[in-house]
């Protein structure tokens, strides 16, 4: 069996966002670019460790972007994946990302395709269910388990207030959240070994987008931290029920 | 014409969260001119439905099918989409929940609609439906627009205050016939937290960080929380030495919270644990490092022992409600 990692590339955390372009766009020079960390630290990983218990053949890593995003492709080819497929489009809607992994991985045959449970740049997480819904499968979100057993895998999820156990059969789509895998930090030969890696660059077929952000802004400044005296815990509730009106 | 908005309700009760999601539809259908139909599904009575009247709601579509009490996702999405057709339907809600984020894709992707997910603001039904979200973890915000006849928009919980009008809605029926596939997903166990607050859609939250020095000190956490009401958190070092479950982690890498109140003790206020508490309305933090980032996020701050000053300030709230009760 053949697992289709789903990546994108997001800004750093860390890195200050400055809008442009009368604030209908964000300022690419000094962004840091990085894999989302859910695909990166648990989708990726637990694809890998499925393929070392010998449940998986192959990890295929696919993601949209321009030719610009190939150092963030390799990397994951770094930590381990075993070949690279870049769809060569740029977009941030996504119906339009499902769509032409969809189109790609439907003639792949792949019994799993991982994803992070949504990126951090605008948290939609819909691209996994959206491609479930385009590859007419199942989808389980929000994993923190996952388990394959021949054609069935076994996955626990977040659930309101809980945690559930859910099984289903393959193919499916997951996406994945912290308790899936730990994270793992690239190694030297890793480094080496991702540059002879496949990496195929796909030419999307047409599909309109059905969203797009029409501008940005920033959230007001903080109005700053009014302190309190640590013995003064009264005071505290009574601003908190009438200044905040939060209890 | 009708703006639809799918129910959740735990074993017959319906969540707060999702007559937030009425009243949200509502104000939709107040703007276009229509009304704002709910989509229940399982056992719930009818009672319970018509009370959806009291938030905006006009009917209500009831599958009466106790297969799903349990939100399959495959078969949700067959009834919203019957529900959408029928009603000829141009916005269908659902929330930003696990539940909410696992069926609206799937409805957006069947009936070739735009999806504006985590919203923030009332659609802006004159400018391509432009809705205001959050971006970059809090640190901006997008507004996203959908040129889509059919818009799907899953509303972030916690976002308008409940406004409990009057009025009954009326309770109709509704009939969908299902696939096997449909419930291809089986549920083998849950495993629900009870007794406790669930922390996603909690209004009060109190967390947890190293500077709590131990699990042998979450009691002070666990008092002040249990006197508000409160769900428990914690910061990912706390949940990453084992000592709390890792369901309670809030920030980059575990769970996104917006509470109305976000108490923070012990907690630095490393980017990443901001990037899933800052939707938080209000931020209170508890630190004795004068110097801790959170403070700068922060509407309170009490630089202070959190050991000394949890306890004074449970007491303070348990003195604050029997003032006001």
């Amino acid at each position: 069996m053949k697992v289709l990692v789903c990546i994108s590339q997001v800004p750093d955390t860390v890195t200050k966002i400055v809008l442009k372009d009368n604030n209908t766009a964000v300022e690419e020079n000094g962004v840091t670019y990085i894999i989302n960390p859910y695909d990166e630290w648990y989708a990726l990983v637990r694809a890998l460790e499925l393929k070392e218990s010998g449940i998986v053949e192959a990890v295929h890593v696919i993601m949209v972007g321009r030719a610009n995003t190939e150092a963030t492709i390799r990397k994951a080819l770094a930590i381990g994946g075993d070949e690279a497929i870049r769809i060569d489009a740029d977009s941030n809607d996504c119906y339009q990302i499902a769509s032409y992994i969809a189109d790609y991985a439907k003639a792949e045959g792949y019994g799993l395709v991982l994803c992070g449970k949504e990126s951090i740049d605008y948290a939609n997480g819909a691209v996994g269910p959206m491609l479930a819904e385009l590859l007419d499968t199942d989808f389980i979100g929000f994993a923190t388990n996952i388990a394959v057993d021949g054609n069935t895998a076994t996955v626990k999820r977040e659930i309101d207030g809980g945690e559930e156990t859910d099984s289903a059969n393959l193919p499916l789509v997951i996406s994945c959240q912290k308790g899936v895998a730990e994270a793992r930090i690239p190694n030297m030969r890793g480094i080496m070994t991702a540059r002879t890696k496949p990496l195929k660059t796909v030419t999307p077929s047409a599909v309109d987008a059905v969203t797009k952000v029409s501008r940005y802004e920033m959230p007001p400044a903080k109005a700053g931290v009014k302190l309190i005296a640590p013995d003064q815990m009264d005071e505290l509730v009574n601003l908190l029920h009438s200044e905040a009106k939060v209890i | 014409m009708s703006v639809i908005v799918l129910i959740e309700h735990t074993e017959g009760t319906i969540k707060k969260k999702s007559l937030e999601a009425v009243q949200y539809a509502a104000g939709i259908a107040n703007k276009l001119g229509t009304s704002a139909t709910a989509v229940a599904t399982g056992t719930i009575t009818e009672d319970e439905l018509k009370s959806l009247g009291q938030y905006g709601a006009n009917k209500v579509l009831h599958v009466a099918d106790d297969r799903l009490n349990d939100l399959h996702a495959r078969a949700v999405t067959r009834v919203l989409v019957a529900a959408a057709k029928q009603e000829n339907s141009p916005v269908i809600v659902t929330l930003h929940d696990v539940n909410g984020r696992t069926i609206a894709p799937r409805v957006a992707v069947q009936l070739k609609a735009g999806l504006i997910s985590g919203a923030l603001s009332l659609p802006d039904t004159g400018n391509n439906f432009e809705t205001k979200k959050s971006a970059f973890s809090g640190k901006a915000f997008a507004y996203v627009t959908a040129p889509t006849e059919v818009k799907v928009i899953m509303l972030a919980p916690n976002t308008f205050p409940l406004q409990k009008g009057e009025g009954n809605a009326t309770v109709e029926p509704f009939n969908v016939s299902f696939e096997d596939k449909d419930f291809g997903i089986k549920v083998q166990s849950v495993d629900k937290v009870t007794g406790e607050v669930p922390l996603a859609d909690a209004e009060l939250v109190v967390s947890g960080g190293r500077g709590m020095k131990g699990p042998e000190n979450w009691g002070l956490i666990e008092n002040l929380a249990h006197e508000l009401g409160a769900a428990t958190a914690c910061s990912r070092p706390v949940a990453d030495s084992h000592w709390r479950p890792h369901h309670e982690h809030v920030g980059q890498t575990g769970g996104t919270i917006r509470p109305n109140l976000y108490i923070a003790a012990g907690i630095s206020g490393a980017i990443q644990h901001l990037a899933g508490v800052s939707g938080s309305k209000t931020i209170v933090v508890i630190n004795k490092d004068p110097e801790a980032p959170f403070f700068k996020a922060a509407n309170y701050g009490v630089v202070g022992d959190v050991m000394e000053v949890l306890p004074r300030l449970t007491e303070a709230v348990k003195k604050f409600k029997a003032e006001h009760h």
